[in-house]
């Protein structure tokens, strides 16, 4: 099996708080993993580690690129591990919500993308090809979500549910082979979940991705994680198949509190 | 009622020490009373009071989206059929007026081709620039200077202006990367100041507060003009800036680079999560937008013929953006109204003069009290989503 | 070019950066209990000044006493600041607390605009006589060769100020509800605490040090025009910063230090640039160490 992402030993430190503990953890390939923990635990503070938001503390972050290439990700900054293929969606939704729904996607299309302000102020024939293949694009990722008749909709306006899904779906724009998504059921009914679910997996089907959820969504996690991160108060304390971490008795009364 | 009775005795007492007081400037004169302004300050005050919760009401109903009057009868402005009779009337205009309205004209066009600028930088990319006057500064002085020193002509220097706003609104955006909302808008305040002091003290180059003067009109290759005719040419020039002008915004708007622009306004951190550089992003707006501000500082210099640092303080950065908030962020056309509301209108209501920068004020505070979106909310563009449709059936 | 010439640049330093200190005061704690600019303080400062004019015109035949006239024209003063900074804060801030982050700084800079032309309109624009209200202290002058009495107290009244608002903020029940607000606000106001009041005793505890600014300085320095408040506003902005905005202690810090720097600058370097010298402060901390001298790094939570 090989991995996307190893970290080595990542601290992350706010003053006196130690919100991330000597975190190793390998990421499969290709794989859906979830990374589940009580509030608190760090997963978020991970996320951010991972996409350049923080910068850790000390430890390393490895990204293992198709081509065999490593290179260390710790403390780049946000755009250049988008552009290494790294997306993700957050536990706050954050659209451009004065943007319309397909213009969001669009905006995930920017790093796959070239046109400078020259061209478009000429109107050259590449920036108006380009324009149309952006265009297209972000008009079938708007299709994988079930959202093509609100194209035109401005992001604010869009129920919650496809809110969520919007922002997957301008994650997804950027071409990324490994997408992190940040509670990406949360203040969805059960229906809603569902549709979640099935759009995951359509997700891991159509491209070559390895995708990172944090949940809280217990069933959500253990229908379609294949294997499982889990964490406490910014340490690991287990990882494997869901059949084991349903077991495991560290888990357990991490979530119970004993 | 009550309520508005109390208000209008507050006022009264508060603004008492200034309008009906009058200082004395020296200390061997006296203070004298000006009574009469008193009645007029209740009546006001009470006026307003009513005027204030009205609005308000007014702001919930908006709040709500009811549409209403004024945005309706805005938008049936916009309508794109209608374009080529404003073009049409701007042309025919000067052959058919006075040279006093030409000029007046004139002058409102510089503002709306700064609003314009400012609405890429603002607008679109929701950087409060409050320093925005620093670049029209190097457009008009460039011009003064170059064709003072070096005899270069109006044609050789405008795009120099241009050239030299843009780099300056490069070097502007540098220190100010990390910066946002109010610390931004206030450090760019700063560099508008530090340029026009800059104007000021250096009199060896500028002249500082004497100014330079006799500054030529642009010239037609060939053709002699006379003084009115300078002058209509000067419009025409202005005219065909401010429909590239509104070209260009329309092309950026609707490309990578604006979408860039309206996420970074949108939301930064989600902006550079997509891979959106912030440097480039942030360098390029400040750039475009004041590049404009240079064609339009060059082009006020001719019109005027004389420039002195009084010209470029930070009022006029406070009414250009004016202009912009009043027309609604980001809508070109709502720059041009506001442009009409704001200069033109006070040209004619010359008894007001005195009372321009009050009302502006009022009109700022206004605005985002009431209708912080402007006159003219901005139309996103609507994709044609069957065309889509059919484009990407596999 | 000796030790006289260094301790008179160091104690006008001093004086204009208590002078900074009181009026980044009214900054620093708006800043901290609701996050806005108050681009209209200075203009708050400026009429402080004007309205000590207006009192001790109206009371010239009376012919009061200075000491006596100070403390009247310091009171009056900060009745009035206090009442207008109150209106201010009702009209172009209180129904914007929840927008977008652009629309308070855009009121704040129209009330500011609007303030200053006010003052233009039904005053003047020329520069007025401020009439002599530091009252003359014959035992300091055994050491007028380095701090004039009228500097003494200035410094004096300052300080004495700043210690009150100090042991204000520890020890009253408004001044810990103000840092509450600044801490937490929804936490503030479900602990059952008037928001509106609070804040608006910020904005009338910042105005009336601002009016005390005012009076002081306008005295030593003998006039006062309707454009002071816009200068000084920067300044004292920047000395907020410089501090650590938010920061009670960081505005005194950065009112001297700017004062201090001001006078420096102008003395050894040149005094046509005095007023760059606080933009280029202001530049640099933002750029080098936007949370100040004594402010805390801000987290944003993603």
């Amino acid at each position: 099996m090989s991995f996307i992402v190893t970290t080595e030993k990542v601290n992350k430190s706010f003053g006196g708080i130690k919100a991330l503990k000597d975190i190793n953890i390998t990421l499969p390939r290709k794989q859906i993993t979830a990374l589940i923990g009580p509030n608190g635990a760090g997963k978020t503070t991970l996320f951010n580690c991972l996409t350049g938001i923080y910068k850790p503390t000390n430890g390393k972050i490895i990204f293992h690129q198709e081509n065999g290439k490593n290179v260390e990700i710790q403390g780049k900054k946000p755009n250049q591990v988008a552009e290494q293929g790294i997306g993700r969606t957050f536990q706050n939704i954050r659209l451009f919500s004065g943007m319309s729904a397909l213009e969001n996607i669009m905006v995930g299309c920017h790093i796959r993308s070239s046109c400078n302000f020259v061209s478009a102020i000429f109107n050259t024939r590449s920036f108006k090809r380009e324009e149309k293949a952006i265009l297209e694009k972000s008009y079938r990722l708007l299709k994988l979500i079930g959202l093509e008749e609100q194209g035109n909709a401005l992001a604010g306006s869009l129920p919650y549910a496809f809110q969520r899904k919007l922002e997957i779906a301008r994650a997804l724009a950027i071409n990324p082979s490994l997408l992190l998504l940040d509670e990406p059921a949360a203040g969805m009914n059960d229906q809603e979940t569902l549709g979640l679910n099935e759009l995951i997996l359509a997700i891991q089907e159509q491209f070559p991705i390895t995708i990172l959820l944090i949940e809280h969504d217990m069933k959500l996690v253990m229908q379609i994680s294949e294997s499982i991160i889990v964490m406490n108060q910014g340490a690991l304390i287990a990882t494997g198949t869901p059949h084991e971490i349903q077991n495991n008795e560290l888990v357990i009364s991490a979530y119970l509190g004993t | 009622m009550k309520k508005h009775l109390i208000i209008t005795v507050w006022f009264c007492l508060l603004l008492f020490p200034f309008v009906v007081l009058k200082l004395p400037l020296h200390a061997t004169e006296v203070v004298t009373y000006r009574w009469f302004n008193l009645p007029l300050v209740a009546v006001i005050a009470f006026v307003a009071s009513f005027l204030w919760e009205i609005l308000f009401k007014y702001r919930q109903k908006a709040k709500k989206g009811h549409t209403d009057f004024i945005n309706k009868k805005l938008l049936y402005l916009q309508n794109k059929k209608l374009f080529p009779v404003y073009l049409l009337i701007a042309i025919i205009f000067p052959l058919i007026t006075s040279d006093y309205n030409v000029s007046i004209f004139t002058s409102t066009f510089v503002y709306i081709v700064l609003g314009l600028g400012l609405n890429i930088v603002v607008g679109l990319a929701g950087l409060l620039d409050l320093g925005y006057v620093a670049f029209y500064a190097v457009g008009a002085y460039s011009y003064a200077l170059l064709n003072l020193y070096f005899h270069l002509t109006f044609w050789q220097i405008f795009p120099i202006a241009g050239l030299l706003a843009f780099c300056l609104g490069v070097l502007l955006g540098f220190p100010v990367l990390r910066l946002k909302g109010d610390y931004l808008a206030i450090v760019t305040l700063g560099f508008g100041e530090i340029i026009r002091l800059i104007l000021y003290n250096w009199t060896d180059l500028t002249k500082g507060i004497q100014g330079i003067g006799s500054i030529p009109k642009p010239n037609l290759p060939g053709i002699h003009l006379t003084e009115g005719g300078s002058n209509v040419f000067l419009y025409y020039i202005l005219l065909a800036l401010i429909i590239i002008a509104l070209l260009c915004f329309h092309r950026l708007r609707n490309s990578r680079v604006g979408r860039a622009w309206e996420a970074f306004r949108e939301d930064e951190i989600a902006c550079i999560s997509m891979g959106i550089h912030r440097t480039k992003t942030k360098l390029a707006a400040f750039g475009i937008g004041a590049s404009w501000a240079g064609f339009a500082g060059i082009i006020f210099a001719s019109h005027t013929g004389y420039i002195n640092p009084a010209s470029f303080t930070f009022y006029e950065s406070s009414v250009i953006l004016t202009i912009v908030i009043l027309g609604g962020m980001g809508s070109p056309l709502g720059v041009i109204i506001a442009s009409a509301l704001l200069i033109l209108l006070p040209e004619y209501f010359r008894f007001l003069n005195d009372y321009r920068m009050l009302i502006f004020a009022m009109c700022m505070i206004g605005i985002m009290l009431f209708k912080p979106n402007g006159l003219l909310q901005i139309k996103r563009k609507q994709f044609d989503l069957d065309k889509l449709n059919n484009a990407t059936l596999e | 070019m000796n030790f006289d010439f260094f301790t008179d640049l160091f104690f006008s330093g001093i004086t204009k950066g208590s002078i900074y200190a009181l009026v980044a005061l009214g900054y620093t704690m708006v800043y901290g209990i609701i996050g806005l600019i108050n681009f209209a303080h200075g203009e708050i400062y400026m009429i402080g000044a004007f309205i000590a004019i207006s009192m001790c015109s109206i009371l010239a035949p009376l012919h009061i006493s200075v000491p006596i006239l100070l403390l009247i024209a310091i009171s009056i003063s900060i009745v009035f600041t206090a009442c207008y900074a109150f209106t201010v804060e009702k009209i172009a801030y209180e129904k914007l607390r929840n927008s977008s982050r652009l629309a308070p700084l855009i009121s704040a800079i129209g009330m500011s605009l609007l303030l200053r032309e006010y003052v233009l309109l039904f005053q003047t624009s020329n520069f007025i006589n401020f009439p002599e209200l530091l009252p003359e202290v014959s035992w300091l002058d055994f050491m007028s060769d380095y701090l004039l009495p009228s500097q003494f107290i200035i410094i004096a009244s300052a300080f004495t100020c700043m210690v009150a608002l100090i042991l204000f903020l520890k020890y009253t029940r408004s001044g810990i509800a103000m840092r509450a607000i600044a801490e937490d606000q929804v936490m503030t106001r479900l602990l059952g605490i008037n928001i509106n009041s609070t804040i608006s005793l910020t904005f009338i505890i910042g105005s009336a040090l601002a009016a005390v600014a005012a009076v002081l300085i306008s005295s030593y320095i003998g006039q006062a025009n309707y454009n002071m408040g816009f200068i000084i506003g920067i300044k004292a902005f920047t000395a907020a910063v410089l501090g650590g905005i938010g920061s009670v202690s960081g505005a005194m810090l950065g009112g001297i230090v700017l004062g201090l720097s001001e006078s420096f600058a102008t003395g050894y370097i040149s005094s046509d640039y005095e007023d760059i010298v606080a933009f280029t402060i202001l530049i640099l901390i933002l750029l080098f160490k936007p949370s100040g001298l004594l402010g805390k790094k801000e987290i944003e939570k993603v």
